[in-house]
């Protein structure tokens, strides 16, 4: 009965659709907030402890995702203060190997379920896969939507498949919802995707799997923190955000940070409730921060591959 | 109706496009009379830093390329330069310099610039050698670029020196930023006009106009900079510029005066020596 005014809720045009100008917009704006040095540093570091340290190709191995997770525990340690990474995220094959390298840490797990990256398979063997992550000691779950049936215009199929999936992770993790927002094509897409998801029990919503591109924008995560809010001012219920893939360089997730800050406030710049789906990212964060220790531009020489 | 004319904005050269400064400063040049010429950028040190990250980039593909593909888009080069003579002529005369000397460096800008693509295919077989060791190793040095190289274009002549200074830098195969100063920069940003349809690709060369002196000190301490190449430098300059360079050992040559050579080319490059097993060396009848 829920679902069915969910989706007619959905369903009224003014609710579902989203100015594309004032976006666009808006998120010129934030691209021009100017950051001082101070500020800046705080910043960087609150980037550092937001970062789902990512790796999800087919060629990885345990090794890989062990140095990984030593390198989300170590990410420069010439600084004392400095937070580790929120999370690491692979494969749920690859959850043990990571949960045992973080024994320990505070640094938690998180395994893309559900036939990532195109989800195209049935819901026994996303469900199986998705306990295989929590099996293994998955801390979250990071799954994909069904883009095909959600563009046919199935709602009520991606909604069911969704609450399945929370309902296996129960208590045990919490459930990130990937749209693929470069498959949705329109921003009133990405806004129905994050309502249905939402409805439908996510704990986070997620823009990309980062295998397409384009990955995550700031105007589908405009969009995107825009139901956030709303469903927020509605049920006082808070959600969190993930953008992901495609944003590798700190001047770009400064910006980011700007944009949650001004538009869900200050509840929201914290790694329960907001996270960067990232490999290069916290690289790039590092150089800054030793620019900023000592005053020259740093050169990827001198910082870890991997 | 009398037409008026339409006059360049002198803009920077970076990652194959011509962006405005960042800083939004300029500099205002005059012609050799004192008449206003034109503004041109002034360029910062943020201006630097994307250039590096840009030449960065390029580096790994400019580099892997054959040196006789390096050398055909420098013939590449020398062909548009030809084309557009009259361009650079007149970019020279306003700063004075007589009509024969103003041909003359542009013909020779052109020589030089075909005698480094013939010498792109050729130095590394010139210079490198395999080394007489006591085992049965084949013991090899080659050369290779060092990765990006940032250069302080400062000369007299304005044209031939600028080439001078950079050319051998990619013939080797590394990037480059250059950095010259408001005199010289129409002439070289003309010149970026050269670059960007000889087919180099975007970012292996890129072209700051600024006042040298003040970006000295960044450059030096950029710790993704591998070489520099300063036209004037101060003995002051010089030593300050090193204490910064000795973070990421750093290249820093100052050379006057560049006569066309193939050792210009090795200026940047460094060697790398390397050792493979012999498999039964004369069974063969062979010493290879």
């Amino acid at each position: 009965m829920k679902l069915i005014k969910t989706i007619k809720k959905l369903h009224k045009p003014d609710k579902v659709k989203v100015d594309q100008t004032s976006v666009l917009e808006r998120v010129a704006r934030f691209q021009t907030r100017s950051i001082k040095k101070e500020s800046k540093e705080i910043g960087l570091k609150l980037v550092l402890s937001m970062i789902d340290l990512t790796t999800l190709e087919g060629k990885d191995t345990d090794q890989k995702v062990k140095q990984l997770c030593y390198k989300a525990m170590h990410l420069h340690d010439s600084y004392s203060d400095l937070p580790n990474t929120a999370a690491i995220c692979v494969y749920p094959t690859m959850v043990k190997t990571a949960k045992t390298a973080l024994s320990g840490s505070n640094i938690k797990v998180a395994s893309v379920a559900t036939a990532f990256p195109s989800g195209q398979s049935l819901l026994q063997i996303k469900l199986l896969d998705t306990k295989i992550a929590l099996d293994a000691g998955a801390d979250e779950v990071d799954m994909v939507i069904s883009r095909g049936k959600f563009l046919e215009g199935n709602y009520n199929f991606v909604f069911d498949e969704i609450a399945e999936i929370k309902a296996a992770c129960g208590k045990k993790a919490r459930l990130k919802v990937i749209f693929e927002t470069g498959e949705l094509v329109t921003l009133d897409n990405v806004r129905l995707a994050s309502d249905l998801a939402i409805a439908a029990g996510a704990d986070f919503i997620k823009t990309s799997t980062g295998k397409i591109s384009p990955a995550a924008t700031p105007q589908v995560t405009l969009t995107m923190l825009d139901a956030i809010k709303d469903h927020y001012l509605k049920t006082g219920i808070m959600i969190g955000m993930k953008p992901a893939g495609g944003i590798s360089n700190a001047k770009t997730a400064l910006q980011y940070l700007v944009m949650v800050k001004e538009t869900l406030g200050i509840k929201w710049l914290d790694n329960n409730w907001f996270r960067f789906g990232a490999s290069s990212l916290a690289n790039d964060v590092l150089r800054q921060l030793e620019k900023q220790r000592t005053g020259y531009y740093q050169s990827a020489d001198y910082f870890s591959i991997d | 109706m009398e037409r008026l004319e339409v006059q360049k904005t002198y803009k920077l050269y970076i990652n194959g496009a011509f962006p405005r400064t960042e800083s939004g400063r300029y500099l205002k040049i005059e012609d050799s009379d004192g008449a206003f010429l034109a503004n041109v950028c002034h360029g910062s040190r943020k201006d630097l830093r994307n250039a590096v990250e840009a030449a960065r980039k390029a580096f790994f593909g400019w580099s892997q390329k054959t040196s006789f593909n390096r050398g055909q888009i420098l013939y590449r080069m020398a062909e548009m330069l030809e084309d557009r003579k009259q361009t650079f002529m007149e970019c020279l005369l306003k700063t004075g310099m007589s009509n024969q000397d103003s041909q003359n460096q542009v013909s020779d800008s052109i020589d030089l610039l075909v005698y480094y693509a013939g010498w792109a295919d050729k130095y590394q077989q010139v210079f490198s050698s395999v080394n007489p060791v006591s085992g049965s190793y084949f013991n090899f040095s080659a050369y290779e670029p060092s990765g990006v190289v940032t250069i302080f274009s400062e000369g007299e002549k304005i044209l031939y020196d600028m080439i001078a200074s950079f050319i051998p830098a990619i013939t080797g195969g590394n990037s480059v930023v250059i950095i010259v100063n408001q005199n010289s920069a129409p002439c070289a940003l003309n010149f970026a006009e050269v670059i960007a349809t000889s087919d180099v690709p975007s970012g292996v060369v890129n072209i700051i106009s600024s006042i040298p002196s003040e970006i000295y000190e960044h450059a030096a301490g950029h710790m993704d900079i591998n070489n520099i190449i300063a036209q004037s430098l101060s003995d002051d300059d010089l030593t300050q510029m090193e204490k910064l360079a000795a973070n990421n050992v750093k290249r820093i040559i100052r050379s006057e005066e560049i006569e066309p050579s193939p050792y210009q080319i090795l200026n940047t490059l460094e060697v790398k020596t390397t050792w493979h097993p012999i498999e039964n060396i004369s069974s063969g009848g062979s010493g290879y």
